[in-house]
């Protein structure tokens, strides 16, 4: 019997030092033995290095920044679907993904596109600036955080929360500070980089872990694999990491999912202090960099979500390998300048 | 000193604490002795083992022992 092949685009094409997760999804989806299929890449940048990974991605296509808009997105991808005729899109930048959650609608009425995505009230709901308080509802510790606007607020925040303090962007990007010029320092780099607000936050000591999970939008976990940062990069990047088996943090997932009822892919950031607290730092509403972990560890989430999107059976992930390890490395590529110059002159190689 | 339950301990001496994702080495005496733990033989039966195989006096039996098992509790293996 044949099997049927998906036409799959998805995003997070850049395996740079603070990687997309594109090659991680694209891995995992091509391993399935039920459904091949043909991967169609979108890039933002001509140099994100999976367009010119022929064993990855078939065609890629460059697409316009989130901040051009939902209408630009839109045109763009009705071009790409006349070509390509796609079955699902998978979004993996959390800047991204608003455009895309407003767009779902209307791609799968009008171009029966599969997409599996968190809804937008889930989706402002897990924003660093309003993650105390859904921390509050569900039940999960997250240290304190206020956004900020001004550079001059920092003092007063400083004052209330104490030094150490984190200062992160809105989307990417954080750093400890120590003192009330480095917090405004970074203030400035960060939110010339990534806008306002700039989230400051009391900074929790101890051990980083991480979980890769799914949920079916319904309040239950379809699988989770948790995962302990070994190597950490200067962008606080895990650089190598192995799965771990902390009932805990199974059991905060759970809880996570439970509470939000979370529609997708998410990775939650998790810090465990020197008292066995677990407190929540973050949640990406996608798959993580590290996500084809999952699937070496015997969870294959990704192509769970493609049955799931594809209405195709699919049975919830139960366990998974502890002790299984990633290792990332970095490589150059040799290219030839036609490749290069196919994606930056006509936006498609 | 009773290991915990989960720790996995492999015949080089490589250890692996499942929930934290810690490894350690031992040399061959630690992993004589933490396989007897994970056996469930108590200090007693450890301390004849040791004094049985090996050229040892009690009080050097008592100080190293104490000093593992200490270091053990740190690295978070034993129960409490």
């Amino acid at each position: 019997m044949s099997k049927p092949v998906f036409n799959i685009a998805l995003t997070g094409l850049n395996a740079i030092d603070s990687p997309g997760s594109g090659s991680g999804v694209i891995r995992s989806l091509r391993e399935p033995k039920d459904f091949d299929v043909r991967i169609i890449g979108l890039a933002y940048e001509n140099l994100e290095p999976c367009i010119y990974m022929p064993h990855l991605v078939d065609k890629t296509y460059r697409i316009p920044y989130p901040s051009e808009g939902q209408e630009a997105l839109l045109e763009r991808l009705r071009y790409i679907h006349a070509q390509e005729n796609l079955h699902i899109i998978f979004p993996n930048f959390d800047s991204e993904l608003y455009n895309f959650i407003k767009l779902e609608k209307k791609l799968a009425d009008e171009m029966q596109i599969k997409m599996l995505l968190p809804t937008l009230e889930q989706f402002e709901s897990r924003h660093k600036a309003v993650l105390y308080e859904f921390g509050e509802k569900a039940g999960i510790k997250v240290p304190k955080a206020k956004p900020v606007f001004s550079a001059m607020e920092i003092a007063k925040i400083a004052y209330d929360f104490r030094f150490p303090l984190v200062v992160k962007g809105k989307y990417y990007e954080a750093a400890v500070t120590y003192t009330i010029e480095q917090a405004q320092q970074h203030f400035h780099k960060i939110s010339a980089k990534w806008g306002l607000p700039i989230l400051l936050q009391e900074f929790v000591h101890g051990t980083e872990l991480n979980v890769c999970g799914i949920g079916d939008g319904k309040g239950n976990l379809l699988g989770a694999v948790s995962m302990r940062k070994l190597y950490i990069t200067d962008k606080g990047k895990a650089w190598a990491g192995i799965t771990i088996d902390d009932d805990e943090l199974t059991d905060l997932t759970q809880k996570f999912v439970e509470k939000s009822h979370w529609k997708g892919g998410f990775e939650l950031e998790i810090i465990r202090n020197g008292n066995g607290e677990y407190y929540l730092l973050e949640i990406n509403p996608r798959f993580p960099a590290w996500s084809y972990l999952t699937t070496g560890a015997g969870q294959n989430q990704a192509a769970l979500l493609v049955n799931m999107a594809m209405g195709l059976p699919y049975e919830p992930f139960t366990s998974y390998e502890v002790g299984k390890m990633f290792i990332r490395f970095s490589e150059d590529m040799v290219v030839d300048l036609q490749d290069f110059e196919k994606i930056s002159t006509f936006g498609e190689k | 000193m009773k290991l915990k339950r989960n720790i996995a301990i492999s015949d080089s001496g490589f250890v692996f604490n499942p929930s934290t994702g810690d490894s350690y080495s031992l040399n061959p005496v630690g992993l004589e002795i933490l396989t007897l733990a994970k056996a469930q033989k108590n200090k007693d039966e450890i301390r004849q083992y040791m004094l049985d195989n090996y050229l040892l006096d009690l009080d050097t039996f008592e100080k190293d022992f104490d000093d593992f098992a200490n270091m053990l509790d740190h690295f978070n293996l034993i129960e409490k």
